[in-house]
């Protein structure tokens, strides 16, 4: 049977080098495999898998599932390169520009690493004893992931390139607290440090396999593990950095709101990857979560600028942008589990109260979390993971609670989830903070802060106009 | 010599530019600058956090001239950048000790 297959592939192209004699169903030889041609064909091969050793059942990869979690991956990672770091970018004075660039581009490097040396290890392993609350270092440097590993019926290693795109966009998100001030040693030591103890952790208590998921706390694509952890954290690091010099009465706005809307739209488009790719499928599931998702951002978008059209006269573009970020980040929890209707709900709430709460952390408690990271992504992960339990209820055109699962039941499981993460994420990142303070300090000299980030840490002008 | 100097609105540049021409005046430097007198600033606001915009974009216009034209040139100047609007700008007249035109080496009124 061996030997048939190998001549029906190799009339199609599909050349095995010689030293292979037979292909071995169950055994560790991997054929070398040169594709001339026909290439639809790599489905039928592809089909008929060499089962990992560490599995005992026969997993069957899904080409659809795979070619849509292969694109949904490269979707998330354009988020944050260039979109998020664009859409910071704009925000920032000119002479921050690069910084804010460097910051993103660099922790993208990092944690590709740290999550493939450990991290993945801790979210997505197997703890045994201690699964509830970590997944171990079994899998450390992807020890055990073969090439034919599965994850469900993708690839193990996509899956972890998937789940490595969400490592990479968190610490991401934190750089909005502290731009403009921040020292890049810092940025990189608290990163690393946040992705082992914060993130990787709070992945696997609620996708992982932890306690959190065994309690039933539902979010479908991170409104806690990605949005109210970095949403907290970002408060965090503001308190403990200090406001930008002449915060709140004299600071300076946004050079470029153009590259900012930029990055917004990468942020929205790739948001289908990010919504609809959890759904870790190429199916109706990921259809609706896809509707779900770019529902809530419109509205949201909508019903920012409407707000600042009535408060202020004038509707903005970074207003308007900013709601779509709320929107997005608030129906990210709920996106796989409520419909068209609860997206228009959730995606309205996201812009009142994002807005409501972008205004009360700047003027009331006048914390500088500069680019408003717990206003929108904290408070709208939080919002989002409440109102998942209330759209989710098949009369509000949602997809359905658990088995015996009321609404009320289901809100206290995402309150308690809600409750859980802000407290670890905030006790953990308080003392990350504290250790990278005393080792390398947190904020730049004030002399290099008023001259900006570009030219003082890194040596570079972002633009140089006139021809200097 | 003299040096006119006209701080005018941005829009009104080709205007003040091709009534100069006509009057004969065959050079001039141009720079964006900001600046403010009656006309205010404004205020923009983003994300609900208000700035305060002081400055407003302007044109200077040097041109040096012979001391025969100075007075055409200020009225030229005035009328091509006229709007009656509040920040229509202003112009002043210095005095020029020298001048060289550097690929000849004409100087003083040569050189203009």
């Amino acid at each position: 049977m061996a030997n048939a297959l190998k001549d029906a592939l190799g009339d199609v192209g599909v050349a095995f080098r010689t030293d292979v004699s037979e292909l071995k169903l169950l055994g560790e030889t991997m054929p070398v495999l040169k594709f001339s041609h026909a290439f639809h064909l790599l489905f039928v091969f592809l089909f008929i898998l060499v089962p990992s050793p560490a599995l005992a059942e026969e997993a069957v990869l899904n080409g659809a599932n795979t070619a849509w979690i292969l694109t949904a991956t490269a979707l998330v990672l354009f988020m944050t390169l260039p979109g998020l770091c664009l859409f910071y970018a704009g925000l920032v004075r000119a002479e921050n520009v690069l910084s804010v660039l460097m910051q993103g581009f660099s922790i993208a490097c990092l944690m590709s690493i740290l999550w493939v040396v450990c991290a993945y290890s801790i979210a997505f392993g197997d703890g045994g004893a201690a699964n509830q609350w970590y997944g171990g270092f079994g899998k450390t440097l992807l020890s055990g992931m073969g090439l034919n590993a599965m994850s469900g019926d993708i690839p193990e290693s996509l899956f972890m390139m998937f789940q490595m795109t969400f490592a990479i966009i968190t610490p991401v998100l934190i750089i909005g607290a502290f731009v403009e001030r921040i020292k890049f040693s810092a940025v990189l030591l608290f990163s690393g440090l946040w992705l082992l103890l914060v993130y990787a952790p709070v992945t696997h208590w609620i996708w992982g396999g932890g306690w959190l998921a065994d309690l039933g706390v539902m979010d479908f694509a991170g409104g806690l593990v990605v949005h109210a952890t970095a949403g907290i954290t970002a408060l965090v690091l503001a308190v403990m950095l200090g406001p930008r010099k002449g915060f709140p009465d004299d600071v300076r706005p946004p050079h470029n709101p153009g590259i900012t809307m930029a990055g917004a739209a990468m942020l929205w488009v790739g948001w289908f990857g990010f919504n609809a790719g959890s759904a870790l499928a190429a199916d109706a599931n990921a259809a609706m979560a896809m509707t779900a998702t770019h529902i809530a951002a419109a509205t949201a978008s909508l019903t920012w600028m409407a707000i600042e059209w009535i408060k202020y006269g004038k509707p903005s573009l970074v207003g308007m942008v900013t709601g779509m970020v709320a929107g997005l980040a608030t129906i990210t929890p709920a996106s796989g589990f409520v419909g068209p209707i609860g997206a228009l709900a959730i995606g309205f709430s996201a812009g009142v109260v994002c807005s409501w709460a972008l205004s009360f952390i700047k003027q009331v408690v006048k914390i500088d979390d500069s680019l408003d990271v717990f206003a929108v992504h904290g408070a709208g992960g939080m919002l989002g993971i409440m109102l998942t339990a209330v759209f989710a209820v098949p009369k509000l055109g949602g997809l359905g609670l658990a088995e015996g699962v009321t609404m009320l039941d289901q809100l206290w499981v995402q309150f308690a989830g809600v409750i859980a993460v802000v407290g670890w994420t905030l006790i953990l990142s308080i003392v990350i903070a504290l250790f990278v303070k005393a080792i390398v300090g947190l904020r730049v000299p004030d002399q290099d802060e008023a001259d900006g980030l570009d030219v003082t840490t890194h040596g570079e002008r972002g633009y140089s106009l006139g021809g200097r | 010599m003299k040096l006119v100097i006209a701080i005018v609105k941005p829009f009104k540049l080709d205007d003040v530019r091709e009534a100069l021409t006509t009057l004969g005046v065959e050079g001039m430097t141009v720079s964006e600058v900001k600046g403010y007198g009656r006309q205010k600033g404004h205020t923009e606001i983003y994300r609900g956090a208000e700035y305060a915009v002081s400055f407003v974009p302007k044109v200077k216009i040097e041109v040096v001239v012979d001391d025969a034209i100075v007075g055409r040139t200020i009225e030229t100047i005035h009328d091509a950048a006229k709007t009656g609007q509040i920040g229509d700008g202003k112009i002043f007249v210095l005095d020029v000790g020298q001048a060289m035109r550097i690929r000849t080496g004409e100087v003083d009124s040569q050189a203009l």
